[in-house]
């Protein structure tokens, strides 16, 4: 079999393939060759073998054949074949790999080996990719040669330690001993290696951090000794001694300083000397500036130094280099909250940033004006802001939208700068404006009373203007729904009133419904607006057919909507006015996270009791007709008079007007009497409570009572006290029932009970006759 | 230190060292978002991004693009330092670097990345105490390990690794 072909002349051929699919066929091929060359156990061309398969890993082709061929390498003597090997194992042999502690065996005889670049060799796979049972078989080995005195071994050692703790955290006490005397080496990469792994250590262990601590006066004594120390050509990097090593001292200090007043004061003037003399003309400088403002800004410094790193912020964002606005921005988002004034004195720099042509400044400058917004800067940074929401690129429009919302809410001068300042984000970005942020709007023009006028004027010129905008619109044919009768009344008192008429007023909303930028959300809002507006305007017929043409509408939600308003206007139109529409309507709202608003949950359970009346009304139908329901004459039942010692000893207070309690219904552990009072001043009135207890050990949940009476009385059910009846008597649910009899009929009344008991749901119907006569005469 | 990659203008990968264990399937997305992201970004832009919870360093030399990705509480003016070391140890060692240097050398582009990295952190500060661990490895390629003497003649980039054996990689 002829050699196989060199690596760089696979590579050569590769790049010579001008599609895809050629390369495919290439890889392919060799790929072959390759397999067949392992299967011979081909001992001298392994190697190369195994580096053209790590080539083509690296263009995305699968080499999972070639593991165990890495771990043969690093088997191997010839240091070219462990140097490859290792580098395999490291890109196909990570611990998610079945034969990944294959390797363990070759790694620990090579951490032993006799020459250091094989150690090395072992140390960096080891420290860069051992899984946790590896850690743990070597972490011995590792142990011991942390004593060793060679700087090359000393300093990747050190790394493994680091990975080792990393993966195995209970393992970090096995390194203490050697961490004595870790900073009296002079070798730069063994003191680099050996502060991170201090570094470690503290962040991982609090007692480390304590012990530790008593090693501050030697970091402040190296720091200073990098700065103070002529130019050192092995560590310069632009005129600055070895930066690497000063931030990750300056890192660690901040870890043992911070919330230590010692350690804090054994490094102030250290820290005031680095943040005085750096040179800052390069990045090198500002990158230590940098970490010693967050060192500064973390530890107990007095005021003095971080007045110096809130200064030194404010230089970095007057700086040509982006890069470090971008780090000044940053920066001083996290010390907002902290140092709030000092903060507050760079607004302007801070406001000019969102002119700024990058994306990431911008973004944070955004972020940082918004944390800067108070009561005493509200409207100067309102109008910056707004004008950053006309400008900025679409990415930002939906945050700066809900950050302006925000900050208005919070700090809005007065009501009308509310609204308008609402109104000019819905109508530059009403596109991006959270689904969310409409109900939280409604909510809020619905309390600002005054301005409801106003506020609906300069919607529905809006309105006029662009329907695209969907929440806008949405937001809009609410108000118009809600107080379009102001509107058309011209009472505007903040600017000058518009004329409209009701036509006109119903063309914008019928508009709406049929035009293709509307979705069917904002459809819905149109439709339901509509139908509100018919117990305000006066054109009702004109209103009746639109909602009519929707029952047959193919979208659904339409669809039941106009259905459901038909049927308010056929059925129960005398009720229409004093359904409290609005209410109603919030009900449909199913869209939206409505619940998020505490207050509409108020309003939806006070409409709760709004719904037992049209299902009432449903129940009288469903028993069979419109005739009065026949009167049982023989039953005056004795039931409530056996009954009537214990009940009113139970009852005892509550019967306040004379008329004794009665049970209405008893069955299944559940028991609801009744109470009765007359209401004054109207002696046709008998308020009825009726009280829910439950004999069971299990609660009765969704707990729903409901009630219907003949024709000639009239019904209303108040809001129940809970829905939930407690097991085992040990609670009551309580709800108020009026009943209207003019014609001082015998009071009969079908309830229909339902609750879930014990996991399955139940229902039943009664029939309650047994009314005493006082409470109808 | 989470990750380094290296790739092309046109978003072809030509180095990728990942610091902590993830799934194939995870880096390969990963490569993909980097690159889309890094290769969108405008001229003039600063050189740090935000994905997921990780700060993005990029840096474009000539042809290629240095991608570094590192925990939140990092610096990353330093890892733009980091970034610029590690060309520069690249330059000293195949002089004068370029892209195909790396293309075609990948192997020693790793050697030299595991000289100056590891596990996701700096391991040594030193330029010259790299370059000359390089240059000691290479050589120990020459040597056989029954203790003949190593070939001291230097190694140019072009030469190939040569075994005693004389079979070339």
């Amino acid at each position: 079999m002829p050699a196989p072909i060199r690596l760089r002349e696979l590579i050569r051929t590769i790049r010579t393939a001008r599609t895809q699919a050629e390369e495919r066929e290439m890889i392919q091929k060799e790929c072959a060759a390759i397999r067949s060359s392992f299967r011979e156990e081909d001992n001298t061309y392994r190697c190369r073998n195994v580096a053209k398969l790590l080539y083509m890993h690296m263009l995305g082709y699968p080499a999972h054949f070639g593991q165990l061929e890495c771990l043969k390498l690093i088997a191997s003597q010839k240091f070219t074949d462990k140097r490859i090997g290792y580098l395999g194992a490291m890109l196909l042999l990570d611990e998610r790999q079945d034969v990944h502690l294959l390797m363990t065996n070759c790694i620990k005889n090579d951490l032993n080996h006799s020459t250091q670049y094989v150690q090395g060799l072992a140390l960096c796979t080891l420290g860069c990719m051992g899984s946790s049972e590896m850690c743990r078989d070597l972490a011995g080995e590792v142990e011991k040669l942390l004593k060793t005195s060679n700087s090359y071994l000393r300093k990747k050692v050190t790394l493994c330690a680091v990975h080792v703790i990393r993966k195995v955290p209970e393992l970090m006490e096995m390194f203490l001993p050697a961490t004595k005397n870790l900073l009296s080496e002079k070798n730069h990469g063994v003191l680099h290696t050996s502060v991170v792994l201090l570094t470690e250590m503290c962040e991982r262990s609090p007692d480390m951090l304590a012990h530790f601590r008593k090693l501050v006066p030697q970091l402040v004594r190296i720091l200073k000794n990098l700065i103070m120390s002529g130019y050192s050509p092995e560590h310069d990097v632009s005129g600055i001694s070895d930066p690497f090593l000063q931030v990750r001292i300056l890192r660690l200090l901040r870890i043992l300083g911070k919330g230590d007043d010692d350690s804090s004061e054994a490094m102030n003037d250290i820290l005031a000397q680095v943040a005085t003399n750096t040179e800052t003309s390069k990045n090198v400088g500002n990158a230590i500036l940098y970490e010693t403002v967050l060192t500064i800004m973390d530890i107990k410094s007095e005021s003095g130094l971080r007045v110096l790193a809130i200064n030194i912020l404010g230089r970095f964002l007057l700086n040509n280099d982006k890069n470090i606005r971008y780090v000044a921005l940053t920066s001083l988002l996290k010390t907002v909250q902290t140092d709030h004034n000092a903060v507050q004195r760079h607004r302007s720099t801070i406001v000019d940033c969102l002119k700024d042509l990058d994306v990431s400044i911008k973004r944070r400058a955004m972020e940082l004006s918004f944390a800067l917004v108070n009561g005493n800067n509200i409207r100067g940074m309102m109008k910056e802001l707004l004008y950053f929401l006309d400008s900025c690129d679409p990415e930002f429009k939906a945050d700066c939208a809900s950050g302006v919302f925000l900050a208005a809410e919070k700090y809005a001068p007065s009501k009308r700068w509310h609204i308008d300042t609402i109104m000019r984000v819905l109508t530059t970005a009403g596109s991006y404006v959270r689904d969310d942020s409409v109900p939280n709007l409604i909510q809020l023009i619905t309390n600002s009373v005054e301005m409801h006028a106003y506020t609906v004027q300069r919607l529905y010129k809006a309105l006029l203007d662009d329907i695209s905008q969907q929440p806008l619109v949405q937001v809009a044919s609410w108000c118009i729904g809600e107080y379009g009768d102001l509107l058309v009344s011209g009472q505007c008192e903040e600017e000058e009133p518009i004329q409209v008429t009701e036509d006109e007023v119903l063309d914008v909303l019928e508009g709406l419904l049929v035009s293709n930028l509307s979705t069917p959300v904002t459809r819905g809002y149109a439709l339901t607006a509509i139908m509100k507006l018919s117990t305000r305007f006066t054109s009702v017929n004109r209103i009746k057919k639109v909602v009519s043409i929707y029952g047959s509408s193919i979208d659904v939600e339409l669809q039941q909507r106009a259905v459901e308003y038909n049927a308010l206007f056929k059925k129960y139109d005398h009720m229409r006015n004093g359904f409290h529409l609005s209410l109603l309507m919030i009900i449909n709202f199913r869209f939206f996270v409505v619940l998020s608003s505490f207050k509409m949950v108020q309003v939806c359970l006070s409409c709760l009791c709004v719904v037992p009346i049209l299902q009432a009304n449903d129940l009288l139908d469903l028993l069979g007709g419109n005739d009065v329901v026949p009167v049982i004459q023989n039953t005056v039942s004795t039931k409530p008079a056996s009954a009537g010692g214990e009940l009113l000893d139970l009852l005892g207070d509550l019967s306040l007007s004379g008329i004794p309690p009665m049970t209405a219904y008893n069955k299944n552990g559940l028991k609801i009497d009744f109470t009765f009072e007359r209401a004054n001043p109207n002696p046709n009135i008998a308020v009825i409570t009726i009280h829910a207890s439950n004999s069971t050990e299990a609660d009765m949940t969704d707990f729903v009572f409901q009630a219907a009476v003949p024709k000639t009385f009239q019904l209303q059910l108040l809001s129940p006290s809970s829905n939930v009846v407690p097991a085992l008597n040990q609670g009551t649910v309580t709800q108020v029932i009026r009943v209207l009899n003019p014609q001082k009929q015998q009071l009969r009344m079908r309830i229909k009970l339902t609750y879930t008991h014990k996991g399955s749901a139940v229902q039943d119907l009664a029939e309650v006759n047994n009314f005493p006569p006082q409470s109808w005469q | 230190m989470r990750f380094l990659l290296l790739f092309s203008r046109q978003g072809k990968l030509r180095l990728q060292k990942w610091f902590t264990s993830m799934s194939d399937r995870e880096k390969k997305k990963i490569i993909r978002d980097m690159t889309t992201m890094v290769l969108a970004r405008q001229a003039r832009s600063c050189n740090f991004l935000q994905w997921k919870d990780l700060k993005i360093i990029y840096k474009r030399y000539a042809s290629l693009y240095f991608c570094l990705a590192v925990e939140s509480q990092e610096n990353e003016l330093l890892a733009l330092e980091i970034i610029h070391r590690y060309v520069e140890l690249l330059d000293k060692y195949f002089g004068n670097v370029c892209e195909l240097d790396i293309i075609f050398n990948f192997e020693k582009a790793y050697f030299i990345l595991d000289e100056f990295l590891m596990g996701g952190e700096i391991q040594e500060t030193s330029k010259q105490i790299v370059n000359r661990s390089i240059e000691a490895s290479d050589m120990l390629q020459e040597v056989r390990f029954t203790g003949t003497h190593a070939n001291t003649n230097a190694l140019s980039k072009t030469q190939s690794v040569t075994c005693t054996c004389g079979v070339s990689t």
